[in-house]
């Protein structure tokens, strides 16, 4: 393992977070907060001790899969405990353990809160929840990827351990432009939203939490109603696009390059539209025929569906009220999430499209079994090693899914709440359904389970396989 | 004509063959003294041992004075290139075999940028007659002319058919001149009918049938049509592949049985339609279980002529299915006739008769030329459509009138699309394309028919 070149790496996010948390101090001076000190402190600190941990020299440049998964989850993990700082200091959430849940769940975009009031919170600790979702989804070191030439060859470790997806595939040569391709798309469709919610008179702090929230895929409101005090346009801005950052990224940039052909021969995005308007059509016909009111409904489901396969967690309506064939197939819209290369969690569209591919493959066999199948997506063949480790994927999720139901089970709450709420966390959605519904929040688990959602946070944003790898006892042998 | 012909192969050769016989003056290039030793003893040509890619080695063989240089080795890259520095030495026309399906996607790109003539995919051009033949499944033969307007389809009068016993000429009645019998095949001999010849079942036949209502005819006739809709092909080769993407096209499941892993799973990334099984396809057991008893039609195309012969016979006695064989060696034409295989294809006789009728085209690229050319009837018999130009002494005259060879009948006049079944009262105009069929090999030229 080499120590050094993770060093030199951590220095790089600390040093970045820190100036990330200049954005919040602007917002306190602007709205006279003295909470600001304390964002203009936790900056300051990790500035210093970034650019400390940057300057000492790396010894040793090799760098590798193994190193790339473990500087990933590091740096997920030590972003996240700098992050909580300033909630502590400034007393809005006193709470360590609160505090930690609340901006991990802020970075890995899940949206799920312990706090029963936000509203009552000062602006720069609200800014700095949405902003933290806007920093996680597109990932930071991406970020750190696209505007530093980092040294050595081997960030593709980095941005692939880091970016959701069975496989990360580079838009152009140039591993640093690829990241720079990515966050410009990721920046100005963040822009455009902006812009159009402030057509829809919202005040521009609001519509930009609101858009970070989005663009992140996060979900944390600055509402105690989340979006639901909303106008229906601004609505419906916000259910385009939480559908459009959940879209492959790919799709749009072989938009900006012209390649329209194939951008819609994308299968994965065209499976992900297909199950966004099902759903829809199948929880507004439920939801028409128990109570009437069909325009109503379908405004309503669609940014209720929109926000859970995205994996947003923003809410319009309380669906824990829903009949239960409408929850249930919100239940299902949460395992399989958005597509990969997107910032959105879950499983993912093209994962599910490989399995359904290896089902029917497998079926085939049994009927001539000695036929010869290759399973392929967009024309390409998927080559065995990523079937694997997909099939692998989905048992890890499994184990750890049990393993925190069972955990969480201590708190002795009803099954649908631990088992949605374990849900809600494992694919950064936010909300689950009763006591964790849309309506609630996460205050009332104990700390214990609250670091087992933290973990299952952390897990379902970089994947699972860099959190398992710090666990694994090779990963430190010498 | 002067021309070259680079590769002596199997196709090098019945090319040879064939050139020769149409009097020309045929040099080989070969980088194999044994082929070239063979070429001598069997054919009146000129050989060089040598690299046809080398620039001297083509002066040597006389590529100045050359009219067409062909290049028919079994790689693509020396075909191309070869053929890229004959038309750089001497200006000369050049025809390359290339058949590469990844070249083949963008062949009309790498023939006008290097200026070939003519390029010529045998496996392309096998498997779109194999498709042919699976379309039509009646037949057992079928040739398009006109552009696919019109098709010539063979088959084998059945016992109790209405045929039996009928005269050609009350066939034209009957169906108003819609059918046409160009050929018959009666106890090996060859037969370019006239109207008074009376039909009998077990007759070889082919006939100019309009697509459209081939399958309604057929029926008539007592001939099964049932239309393939499974097709499961023995050997997963080049043919294989275009075969399976030509009929996945028409909708039609296809199952292709190979014996090598590795291309199993070239294919299926290929052809994701497709269903393909690693397995011997002589295998009986593995044949069984793939359920070849029910499937519609039976495609034998492994490397190996003897094989494809052999499943071919197994599959005719377990199952109905309509079989095709490929066969690419071996010479024993009459022989594999009386056998009850169902179709051949002879790749390599495809590939001589486009370069053939090319040449043919070339000679009098002034006069009439020839656009298609078929041979038929183990070679006995050429069906050739031409272009027509103004030509005194055929144009514009009543075909009664016209004093035609024995042996030959022109089957169908062209005229801008429509198809005309001639009697003796049709003209034939400048402009029209005309379907001679006939027993005199070699016609060059639309007077050639003319006694």
């Amino acid at each position: 393992m080499n120590y050094s070149i993770i060093r030199n790496i951590l220095g790089h996010v600390i040093r970045f977070e820190g100036i990330f948390m200049t954005i919040p101090i602007l917002i306190a001076f602007l709205y006279r907060e003295p909470s600001g000190m304390y964002f203009a402190l936790c900056a300051l600190g990790c500035i210093l001790a970034g650019t400390l941990m940057v300057r000492k020299e790396v010894c040793n440049k090799s760098f590798f899969a193994k190193e790339g998964f473990v500087s990933v989850s590091l740096c997920w993990i030590v972003m996240s405990l700098i992050g909580a700082l300033p909630f502590i200091l400034s007393g809005a959430i006193p709470s360590f353990t609160d505090a930690l849940f609340e901006i991990v769940s802020g970075f890995t975009t899940t949206g799920a809160s312990i706090l029963r009031d936000v509203e009552s919170l000062p602006k720069c600790i609200l800014f700095w929840r949405s902003f933290s979702h806007w920093i996680g989804g597109m990932g930071v070191l991406v970020f750190i990827l696209a505007v530093l030439p980092l040294s050595g060859n081997s960030q593709i470790y980095l941005i692939s351990a880091e970016s959701p997806g069975p496989r990360f595939g580079k838009l152009v040569p140039k591993l640093q432009k690829t990241a720079f391709v990515l966050y410009a798309i990721y920046f100005g469709m963040t822009v455009i939203e902006v812009l159009l919610l402030l057509l829809g008179g919202m005040s521009l702090f609001d519509s930009l939490c609101t858009s970070f929230g989005t663009a992140g895929t996060g979900g944390f409101g600055i509402y105690n109603d989340s979006a639901g005090s909303y106008s229906p346009y601004l609505q419906n801005v916000i259910t385009v696009f939480m559908v459009m950052f959940g879209v492959n990224f790919n799709f749009y940039f072989l938009i900006l390059i012209r390649q329209f052909r194939n951008a819609f021969k994308m299968e994965e995005v065209r499976w992900y539209l297909i199950i966004f308007a099902l759903a829809t059509i199948l929880i507004t016909a439920n939801l028409t025929i128990t109570y009437g009111d069909l325009g109503y409904h379908l405004h309503h489901t669609a940014f209720q569906v929109a926000s859970i396969m995205t994996t947003t967690g923003f809410s319009t309506v309380n669906f824990n009220d829903w009949p239960n064939f409408a929850r249930t197939i919100m239940i299902l819209l949460m395992f399989i999430g958005a597509c990969a290369g997107s910032t959105g969690g879950g499983i993912k569209v093209s994962r599910f499209l490989i399995y359904l591919k290896t089902l029917r493959k497998e079926l085939s066999v049994m009927i001539h079994p000695r036929s010869v199948k290759i399973i392929q997506s967009d024309g390409k063949a998927i080559e065995h090693e990523t079937v694997r480790s997909v099939n692998i994927f989905l048992i890890a999720y499994i184990l750890i899914y049990a393993i925190s139901v069972l955990l969480v089970s201590f708190d002795n709450f009803d099954m649908v709440t631990n088992f949605t709420a374990i849900a809600a966390t494992i694919n950064n959605i936010g909300p689950g359904l009763e006591l964790v519904g849309p309506a609630s929040n996460f205050s009332i688990f104990s700390d214990f389970s609250k670091y087992v959602l933290v973990f299952d946070m952390l897990a379902g944003r970089l994947e699972i396989f860099p959190m398992l790898i710090l666990f694994a006892p090779g990963t430190w042998k010498k | 004509m002067n021309i070259i012909i680079a590769g002596c192969g199997k196709v090098g050769l019945t090319l040879g063959e064939q050139l020769v016989a149409e009097n020309h003056e045929v040099t080989f290039i070969d980088s194999s003294q044994e082929k070239l030793q063979k070429v001598v003893g069997m054919l009146d040509v000129q050989v060089l041992l040598g690299n046809c890619t080398v620039y001297s080695t083509l002066r040597e063989a006389g590529i100045e004075h050359a009219d067409l240089f062909i290049a028919v080795t079994n790689s693509d890259e020396i075909n191309l290139l070869s053929c890229l520095i004959a038309k750089k030495a001497a200006n000369c026309h050049t025809v390359a075999r290339v058949r590469n399906p990844e070249y083949n996607e963008d062949i009309q790109f790498i023939k006008s940028e290097l200026g070939l003539s003519l390029t010529i995919n045998p496996e392309w051009a096998s498997a779109v007659e194999i498709a042919r033949l699976i379309q039509i499944p009646s037949a057992m033969e079928a040739n398009s002319f006109a552009g696919n307007h019109v098709n010539m389809i063979r088959f084998v009068i059945p016992e109790n058919s209405i045929l039996n016993n009928m005269k050609i000429a009350d066939i034209g009645h009957k169906y108003s001149n819609k059918i046409l019998v160009c050929v018959i095949e009666r106890n090996h001999e060859i037969l370019i009918p006239s109207g008074d010849i009376i039909l009998k079942s077990g007759d070889s036949i082919s006939v100019i049938i309009p697509l459209a209502s081939v399958n309604h005819i057929c029926t008539e006739i007592g001939i099964d049509t049932k239309p393939i809709k499974n097709v499961t092909i023995a050997g997963g080769g080049t043919i294989s592949y275009y075969l399976a993407k030509l009929l996945i096209r028409m909708n039609v499941s296809v199952k292709i049985i190979e014996l090598d892993r590795k291309r199993c799973e070239e294919l299926s990334s290929l052809l994701p339609k497709a269903l393909i099984i690693n397995g011997d396809a002589t295998d009986s057991q593995l044949l069984a279980e793939e359920g070849v008893s029910e499937t519609d039609a039976f495609v034998a195309l492994t490397g190996f002529d003897e094989e494809n012969l052999l499943l071919s016979l197994h599959t005719h006695k377990i199952s109905k299915a309509k079989n095709i064989i490929k066969i690419n060696r071996i010479n024993f034409d009459e022989v594999i006739g009386e056998l009850n295989v169902g179709s051949v294809i002879y790749p390599k006789n495809i590939t001589t008769e486009f370069i053939t009728q090319y040449v043919r085209a070339m000679e009098n690229s002034m006069g009439n030329s020839v656009e298609t050319l078929y041979k038929l009837m183990e070679n006995k018999v050429e069906a050739l459509e031409f272009k027509v130009k103004d030509t005194p002494g055929i144009t514009g005259i009543q075909l009664q009138d016209l004093e035609l060879k024995k042996n030959l009948i022109i089957c169908c006049i062209n005229r801008h699309e429509k198809i005309i079944t001639p009697t003796g009262r049709d003209m034939i105009l400048e402009g029209d394309s005309v379907i001679v069929v006939t027993t005199h090999l070699g016609l060059k030229n639309l007077c050639d028919i003319l006694i």
